[in-house]
């Protein structure tokens, strides 16, 4: 019987064909996505880690309620001794030291007169000392446009858009102004060792990375750190472990009341990140149940067209012995065969135009332009165990349900009626 | 060996509900069918015809009185059982063949097996027999597509009598014919009748047919106008092939 149904399925290409093209594309379509989305959102989140939020953050009481101005003034002095303690308590994390800033940079002409000024904002990390960490993290090998690295203090990275519009290049010399802690005017001369391009619009606009040595110096910082970041050595965001972590921190300081005790947040309590990474979570639920509508509905309506094309053989499998119960039996066997294979063909495709996207991206910079968000201009999708299985659910279930809501139609109707539809 | 009786039917009413009214299409019927009967039921478009025909196959159920199949009275049957009634005891022939288009001759009339338990060789050797004593035994790979009307209709006559059943129903199975099909497939039913004593009961209007029947039964307005058993003599004679 199963293989006299089986033959049948393969025989009628409205039954195999049409059903399997549409669950296929279907299930491409959500591995694909899902897989775009996931990527999107993971290097979105990936990329506020590295430069902003860390996995993890230790501030100043003070400094924590204000964070997104960087108010340099209420930093953590002393901030070595803390970060050895960060590295000796916790070791799975890379702990770091950070200074954001803003200021104002001025491109002297020969004569030293201003050729050109503006507003940047400025990353201050280790670049000089041995084992840094923050290389990596900040992908600046690849960034680099023109010229290299800092190698000696004083140098200084700048950010490609801003020295096109600047034209300025490597060897030039630039002066960042600045707020000292105490509140007093700050200023010191740089080289410009190299321009360098992330890849996010946020960024590109106008940034300088410097060495925190350089940075304490020309902001008055000696010793101290606007921001101490940790990542999972792992280097993929845990919420769990990172609210343990906080929890375990912040209740060592419970009892120092100064505002200038240290405390920790995660990488969810920072601007915006939390809706990300709940997103990014659902993502797999969401995929599967706007896909399973969608498909349910086009499979049903093709199963019901299928049905009424099949009447004729319903009926004479009534008439030859068959029960109803058996026969809707075997048309959700059928779903479920055609299911599986438009799944498997589906996600192979899927995985292919995911595995494209992963490797050549799609430089949406276009529409980013003006974008704020911390987010890749190029998007890739990226593949994860799940998009081998995901598709596999809205494919199957809305071949079976549409197949199980069309052969309702069965038990609708009596016998005999089935039969009058026969004989017309 | 004739007057075993096979199907009685009782007092036997069908009404339809037709919105606001019941719409009466059977009433009063009392029938008995002994076993090789070769009987049609014969009348007007809307008589009743197929109505009884679905009920002796217990595809549907009186609304009234009872029809007794085989010894089971077909409003008490539970689906399964008139399932099992129709796979083990009752073929059906229909009008318009009723072939499934993507299977071979061979799997339409193998199909009639498939809910029964028979090994493969089994199953094809039945197969073949039907399909021989249709004379299609050269047609078994082909579709139906490819096949005459004549054709098809034999090859749904092989589907109704590969498992031997006791009862072969069929509902205007020359209406779709020319004459020479319709004798031809009448011949061929008339044959199988003789050789394996099988009850054929027939709803027609079609003349040809009605000059092969033992027994007619006049159906008008869901009544029995008239029970009539033919004279063997004049049956005799269009057997002669
Ligand atoms: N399911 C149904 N619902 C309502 N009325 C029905 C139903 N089935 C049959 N009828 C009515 O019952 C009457 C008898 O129908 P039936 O099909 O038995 O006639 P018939 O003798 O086979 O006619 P024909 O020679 O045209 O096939 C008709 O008037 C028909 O309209
Ligand atoms: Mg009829």
């Amino acid at each position: 019987m199963i293989k006299f149904l089986f033959k049948g399925i393969l025989k009628d290409n409205s039954r195999s064909l049409l059903p399997i093209i549409v669950v296929a594309l279907g299930v491409a379509l959500t591995v694909l996505l899902h897989g775009w989305i996931t990527g999107a959102l993971g290097d979105s989140i990936e990329m506020n880690a590295s430069f902003n939020s860390g996995h993890v953050k230790v501030m100043s009481r003070a400094y924590a309620k204000d964070f997104g101005q960087m108010p340099n003034d209420l930093a953590l002095l002393d901030a070595d001794t803390l970060v050895n303690k960060l590295k000796s308590d916790y070791p799975d994390l890379d702990w770091v030291r950070r200074i954001r800033f803003g200021g104002l940079i001025d491109f002297p002409d020969e004569k030293g007169e201003t050729r050109a000024q503006g507003p940047v904002v400025g990353w201050a990390i280790d670049l000089f000392i041995p084992g840094s960490t923050e290389i990596g993290r900040f992908k600046l090998q690849g960034a680099i446009l023109d010229g290299k690295l800092p190698s000696k203090p004083g140098e200084a990275l700048i950010t490609s858009d801003f020295a096109n519009k600047f034209s300025v290049k490597p060897g030039d010399a630039f002066t960042l102004f600045g707020t000292t802690m105490d509140g007093g005017m700050a200023f010191r001369n740089f080289t410009v060792a190299g321009t360098v391009r992330f890849g996010s619009s946020a960024v590109d606009r106008g940034a300088i990375i410097a060495d925190i040595t350089d940075v304490r110096k020309a902001l008055g910082m000696e010793g101290a750190t606007g921001e101490i970041l940790g990542y999972f050595k792992s280097g993929v965001y845990n919420d769990m472990k990172a609210t343990a972590l906080m929890n375990d921190f912040n209740q060592k300081y419970e009892a120092d009341k100064d505002e200038y005790a240290p405390q920790m947040i995660r990488l969810r309590d920072q601007g915006g990140m939390a809706e990300y990474l709940d997103i990014a979570n659902a993502m797999g639920a969401i995929m599967v149940f706007v896909f399973v509508m969608a498909m349910s509905i086009v499979l049903w309506n093709a199963g019901l067209l299928g049905g009424l094309r099949r009447y004729s053989e319903f009926g004479i499998r009534l008439a030859l012995g068959e029960e109803k119960k058996h026969i809707y039996r075997t048309l959700l066997y059928e779903g479920l065969l055609i299911g599986t294979i438009g799944s498997v063909v589906g996600t192979l495709v899927g995985l292919s135009a995911s595995y494209y996207l992963q490797v050549v991206g799609l430089d949406m910079g276009d529409m980013m332009q003006r974008s704020t968000l911390m987010m890749p201009t190029v998007v890739r999708t990226r593949i994860t165990p799940a998009a081998f299985y995901i598709g596999f659910i809205p494919g199957v279930f809305s071949m079976v349900l549409g197949n199980a809501l069309a052969g309702i139609a069965i038990y609708k109707r009596n016998t005999a009626q089935l039969f009058k539809e026969l004989e017309v | 060996m004739r007057n075993f009786e096979i199907i009685k039917i009782e007092n036997l009413a069908k009404r339809f509900h037709m919105g606001e009214g019941d719409f009466t299409a059977l009433r009063d019927i009392n029938l008995t069918f002994s076993k090789g009967e070769f009987t049609g039921l014969v009348g007007p478009s809307g008589s009743g015809k197929t109505t009884l025909l679905n009920i002796i196959g217990s595809l549907d159920n009186p609304t009234e009185g009872k029809a007794i199949v085989l010894g089971n009275s077909v409003s008490e049957l539970t689906h399964k059982q008139s399932a099992v009634l129709r796979n083990f005891h009752i073929g059906f022939i229909f009008q318009t063949y009723n072939l499934l288009p993507v299977y071979t001759v061979f799997d339409n009339v193998e199909f009639a097996l498939l809910l029964q338990k028979h090994s493969a060789t089994e199953r094809q050797k039945m197969v073949m027999e039907a399909l021989d004593w249709v004379g299609l035994a050269d047609k078994a790979n082909s579709k139906p597509a490819q096949l005459s009307g004549g054709e098809c209709q034999r090859v749904s006559i092989a589907r109704a009598m590969v498992k031997r059943p006791e009862i072969v129903l069929a509902d205007e199975p020359s209406a779709n014919l020319d004459a020479t099909n319709s004798h031809h497939i009448i011949q061929t039913m008339k044959k199988l009748n003789r050789e394996l004593n099988t009850t054929f009961i027939f709803a027609t209007h079609d003349e040809k047919v009605m000059q092969y029947l033992d027994r007619i039964i006049h159906l008008k307005d869901g009544m029995v106008e008239k029970d009539e058993i033919m004279p063997e003599l004049k049956t005799k004679s269009h057997v002669s092939l």
